[in-house]
């Protein structure tokens, strides 16, 4: 982490210097503005100064094409500032498909991560250098907000829906990360460490986790929950087969259509009324206080792997070997 | 030397009931100017512990817990209690009659009424201070503020509800003023800019704070019944809080701005002697602020999941709605040129608006841009943004109002150097203050932090500093302007020789303002075809 007076935290994703060129370029034209005004009212001050209380200024009026003018031209330059930091915004708010991925969740004070591999921790965020990540979370209570300014990104947590950010790190280290929606009495305590390792590093670290797989996690709580017994792999259970199905359209029962998303996933095992596929009735339970976050994203991990079509082995969905890391 | 006149609003009648119960405008602009001071006293206050508290990177000075109550009264204290009604309540109490050339607003008694009002929304706010204080944050998120919170949440809400309607009803006061009460003679495009000012902010006030008023009702409803409006976990939606929050509070922000720019416009034109240049286009540009101001709510939220396309045209909308202040700036700085500039100290104020109200205004395209918004947002550099437009505009346009139209409202007239001290003090120790926190908000200091890492103290330092310089300047000056009730000199009816109906009467007025009613014949800021009278 930085220490001394510096003026930019440190570029550590490749959405930092895209941030930061459009930053410099915003912190040129104010500059140039609030210098122009200032240079001219001081200017004016001086050169059109009196102590005669009855002296009287030109009668000037005003100007159509000035005010035309003046109208046009930071017009012209918002749009040109719109367009392009629009563009970053798209970038910075749409992860890469092949991102790895990381769940998180926030609650009154701290961050939990989990990485597909089984991996947890708490207020400590490991990611390999040069990898895509994309950190999908919510929250267990009130609004927080996952910022790392390194990486110039951030987004709320909201309980009850997903949000996401996602980075390529450039560079090794540790780094700050905030809570930066405030969530109570410790919010300034909500902090911790990215830290960006080496690649091999990165393995290694993973490797020291003793614990299953999310998938596999999400397995068992699909099967203790009874799932597959509609979820038929066939297509001809009560609810839809899940595999296959992770990322694709659904066409639902009220004429619209649906990404199957981690959003959509939580939506329907929680509230599953509120878009049912076509072709099912709304028969499926809530399962509210049955599963909670980190149940939620086990099954997530669970649905995602079942990558292959429908097998003719009926119901007996078994973990494919290579679970967690889809690249 | 002149002498004060013998029958004034002042002295018409005595005792604490003649005030208690007047229906002048003039003196419930007074009674504003209490209240509202009491309020900037307690928030500065808070203001001051927080720069404290954050002068070493530890959180040692106070708890967290009352770190966050500290912050929250600071901004509950200076956004409802002096930023909304500063200018329009008292400003725009006492002058706008004397400028229509009006024995008194359209609706005297409601004018009272709002006054209490107000009154009984501050006693229920400082009431919930007293209590232990709330610890939201001036915003009373959703749903930290209707399931998570244990402070007096219920107490502030019902404060800031009652004061709505203190707004609301000065807001319908004013518009049918400027209807009804207008001079013979006084056109829509003869008004004092001030008036137009005045007239855009009434719309707001009218259209945005029953908003407001109805979502801090949802909370109440949500807290203390156990609606599920807001919360998740009963089927609410925490998002939908902030949509209708910032639905008023973003219309809010030029409730607080407008009226400033309107004194400034009338500072501008007096100490230059000059008409204000392009005055269609200022008074458009107030109105047309106050319309799109009600479209761009959402700008305050484009990390709180909302979709990336909705963004987009939120920020499209921001850009546009920064067009016409930037329009105003460049109309007062053309009406300098080829001015008489007569430099006294509400036009020392008016440069430190110009300087100040420029940061604030530009820094606000970081904001408006989604790209920089990401990393920026809830940093300090969305706190340093906003202090430069609501205290380096908001309350540095209305010390320039306040110093234009006291001699007016007291009949004496303050020292100009110790002013002028006074103005300069504020200036510097403002910029320092809160310029570091836009270099702290963009290294990513997230905002309302009780501690922050270490490498941050050396701006943090500088800040606090800064805030003791500038609270130095607001005392100087308040302490010059209560000089001048004893000691200052007569001012006379006119002592900056200007232009509006407002000068045309004694200093201070008769309880009736004017001997007979005003009849104008000639457009505002007429400097230049005047005809001179040499006292
Ligand atoms: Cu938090
Ligand atoms: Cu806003």
């Amino acid at each position: 982490m930085q220490s001394g007076i510096s003026f930019l935290p440190e570029q550590a994703s490749t959405l930092a210097p895209r941030v930061d060129n459009l930053y410099f370029f915003i912190v040129a034209v104010t500059a140039f503005f609030a210098l122009l005004v200032t240079v001219l009212v001081v200017y004016f001050a001086f050169k059109y100064h009196t102590d005669d209380p009855y002296a009287v200024g030109a009668p000037i009026h005003g100007s159509i094409p000035l005010e035309l003018f003046w109208t046009a031209v930071p017009f012209v330059i918002a749009i040109f500032i719109f367009a392009w930091s629009t563009n970053v915004y798209f970038d910075i708010v749409r992860p890469p498909d092949q991102a790895m991925q990381v769940y998180s969740v926030g609650k009154r004070w701290m961050w939990k991560f989990q990485h597909p591999s089984g991996q947890r921790e708490i207020n400590e965020l490991h990611v390999p250098v040069g990898r895509p990540v994309k950190v999908t979370f919510t929250s267990e209570d009130v609004l927080h907000d996952l910022f790392i300014p390194a990486f110039r990104v951030k987004a709320d947590a909201i309980p009850g829906r997903y949000s996401t950010i996602w980075f390529t790190a450039t560079q090794t280290g540790e780094y700050h990360l905030f809570c930066a929606e405030y969530c109570g009495t410790k919010h300034a305590g909500m902090i911790g460490r990215v830290i960006v390792m080496e690649e091999t590093a990165y393995q290694a670290w993973l490797d020291t986790s003793q614990e299953s797989s999310l998938a596999a996690q999400g397995q068992a709580l699909y099967e203790s929950l009874s799932c597959q017994s509609c979820h038929l792999n066939d297509g001809n259970g009560r609810g839809p087969a899940l595999h296959g199905l992770f990322g694709s359209e659904v066409q639902l029962a009220n004429g619209t259509t649906a990404t199957v998303d981690e959003g959509y996933l939580r939506e329907s095992i929680l509230n599953s009324q509120m878009r049912v596929v076509a072709g099912y009735n709304p028969i499926m339970p809530t399962f509210q206080g049955l599963v909670d976050e980190d149940g939620m994203v086990g099954l997530i991990e669970y649905i995602k792997s079942l990558r292959t079509g429908p097998s003719s082995e009926g119901a007996s969905a078994s973990l494919p070997a290579e679970a967690g890391e889809p690249e | 030397m002149t002498t004060q006149p013998t029958t004034t609003y002042l002295n018409v009648t005595h005792g604490l009931a003649s005030w208690l119960l007047t229906k002048d405008h003039k003196r419930i602009g007074l009674l504003y100017l209490v209240v509202v001071s009491i309020a900037f006293a307690l928030g500065g206050v808070f203001a001051g512990l927080i720069r404290l508290e954050l002068l070493t990177p530890p959180g040692d000075m106070v708890t967290s817990d009352l770190y966050n109550r500290i912050f929250t009264m600071h901004g509950v204290a200076m956004v409802f209690f002096v930023l909304i009604p500063a200018v329009p309540a008292i400003l725009g109490n006492f002058v706008l009659p004397l400028q229509l050339g009006a024995k008194d607003v359209a609706f005297p008694k409601l004018n009272l009424l709002s006054w209490y009002i107000f009154v009984i929304g501050f006693i229920f706010t400082a009431f919930a201070m007293v209590m232990g204080g709330v610890d939201t944050g001036w915003t009373f998120y959703t749903p930290y503020s209707t399931t998570a919170s244990n402070s007096n949440v219920m107490a502030a809400g019902v404060g800031v509800f009652i004061t709505g309607f203190s707004s609301i009803l000065t807001g319908v006061n004013f518009m049918v003023t400027i209807h009804r009460m207008r001079a013979p003679g006084l056109t829509w495009f003869r008004l004092p800019l001030f008036v137009w000012a005045l007239y855009a902010t009434s719309l707001v006030q009218i259209l945005g704070t029953p908003v407001v008023a109805i979502t801090v009702l949802m909370v109440a409803m949500e807290r203390g019944l156990g609606l599920g409006i807001f919360d998740p976990t009963l089927g609410g939606d925490p998002v939908l809080f902030q949509h209708l929050f910032w639905f008023y509070s973003h219309p809010a922000v030029y409730i607080m701005i407008l009226p400033p720019m309107g004194a400034i416009s009338e500072c501008i034109a007096c100490f230059s002697r000059k008409t204000v240049f392009g005055y269609s286009f200022v008074a458009f540009s107030s109105l047309s602020i106050a319309v799109f101001g009600f479209l761009v709510w959402a700008h305050h939220m484009f990390v709180a999941g909302i979709s990336p396309y909705s963004a987009m045209v939120f920020s499209f909308l921001t850009f546009a709605v920064a067009i016409p202040s930037a329009v105003k700036t460049f109309n007062w700085t053309a009406t300098l040129y080829r001015g008489a500039i007569w430099f006294k100290a509400p036009m020392m104020y008016v440069y430190g608006f110009l300087g100040l109200f420029l940061i604030g205004g530009l820094t606000g395209l970081f904001l408006a841009s989604l790209g920089t918004d990401v990393h920026i947002h809830d940093t300090y550099f969305v706190v340093a943004h906003f202090h430069y437009i609501m205290v380096g505009g908001a309350i540095m346009g209305y010390l320039a109002g306040l110093h234009f139209w006291w001699p007016k409202m007291t009949g004496r007239m303050y020292s100009d150097g110790l002013a002028k001290v006074g103005a300069a003090l504020i200036f510097i120790g403002f910029n320092l203050t809160f310029f570091p926190q836009f270099i702290l908000g963009y290294m990513g200091m997230p905002r309302r932090y009780h501690m922050y890492p270490p490498e941050w103290e050396m701006l943090n330092v500088l800040s606090t500093g800064g805030a003791g310089i500038l609270g130095i300047g607001y005392l100087l000056a308040v302490g010059a302007l209560l000089w001048s009730l004893k000691y200052g000199a007569v001012a006379g009816d006119n002592p900056w020789h200007a232009t509006g109906l407002e000068w045309t009467t004694q200093s201070p007025p008769l309880p009736e303002n004017f001997v007979e009613t005003p009849i104008v014949t000639e457009p505002a800021y007429n400097y230049a075809h005047r005809e001179i009278k040499v006292v």
